[in-house]
């Protein structure tokens, strides 16, 4: 039972590094999700937009499909929407800020030893174990 | 055109890669955060399996220099630890633990994550352009 979900996580994450590796040997960029969404949106990065337009496309549309087409695609999303607007903040100012997220500073930043891909992603991991630690088992939130 | 054509592969390979690890669900994310409570190994073995050919690619890259399609490939950072990476690593880590999702997959679920998804990405986006406020004022702050 658990290992079954390991051997997809660990299928699904060649798949990750796949697109990343893709995306960094073909068209010369680092696969970074807070990085391709935040510079158009912000408007500070909009050199490339059908590059970045595309990326998302391919990133929303085929799950789509492929939730559609074998089913699955449970989140488990919270249902109250102070906790998401909340988190939903957290993660757009904080990806910003640290300019890059689990994709651009975890997989690609700790695979290309860089000081920074490494010291956010402790610094994350540890914020969200101590916010779910907090939040989950000393005040019952979520 | 083909940079787009590209850029779409790639994007699709992601998100289908994030589907089909578990990344999608919350539950699995909350679960590999949650130490105290029914630990989930599951988000170590994907990134595990994640980091391995992003590993190759840097290595090819430095030895090709150049990208397939033509542009030089991205330059390494300078390795400075500034108030922007500390407080943003810290604050993405307590929106992640809350809501159990980082902007990829919450992108990948987007299509077909009900209200919340849209209500998240909302929210998400709107953090983001918010960003570049709080990053002026910490570039004043004194290193």
């Amino acid at each position: 039972m658990e290992w079954q979900d390991w051997a997809l996580g660990f299928a699904g994450g060649l798949m990750i590094g796949g697109a990343g590796a893709l995306y960094l040997l073909v068209n010369g960029r680092i696969m970074g999700a807070s990085g391709i969404l935040g510079g158009l949106i912000d408007g500070s990065e909009w050199q490339h937009w059908p590059e970045r337009l595309a990326f998302l496309g391919g990133l929303v549309l085929v799950p789509l499909a492929l939730v559609w087409g074998f089913g699955g695609g449970e989140t488990h999303l919270t249902g109250n929407p102070g906790v998401i607007v909340v988190g939903g903040l957290l993660v757009g100012i904080g990806t910003r800020l640290a300019n890059g997220c689990t994709s651009g500073h975890g997989v690609c930043g700790i695979s290309r030893l860089a000081p920074r891909g490494i010291v956010s992603t402790v610094l994350y991991i540890l914020a969200g174990g101590v916010t779910m630690v907090l939040l989950r088992h000393v005040w019952g939130l979520i | 055109m083909r940079r787009a054509i590209f850029a779409a592969l790639a994007g699709g390979l992601f998100g289908a890669g994030l589907l089909v690890s578990g990344m999608t669900d919350t539950s699995k994310v909350q679960g590999w955060l949650d130490v105290f409570g029914a630990w989930d190994a599951t988000l170590a073995f994907v990134m595990g399996g994640a980091i391995l050919p992003m590993a190759i690619a840097w290595r090819v890259a430095a030895r090709r220099g150049v990208a397939g399609l033509g542009n030089p490939l991205p330059a390494r950072a300078e390795p400075r630890l500034d108030h922007g990476l500390i407080l943003g690593s810290l604050l993405f880590g307590a929106g992640w633990g809350l809501a159990g999702l980082c902007p990829g997959p919450a992108l990948a679920v987007a299509g077909f994550g009900g209200w919340g998804a849209g209500l998240f990405l909302l929210a998400m986006a709107a953090g983001m352009v918010a960003a570049p406020i709080l990053r002026r004022r910490l570039d004043r702050l004194p290193a």
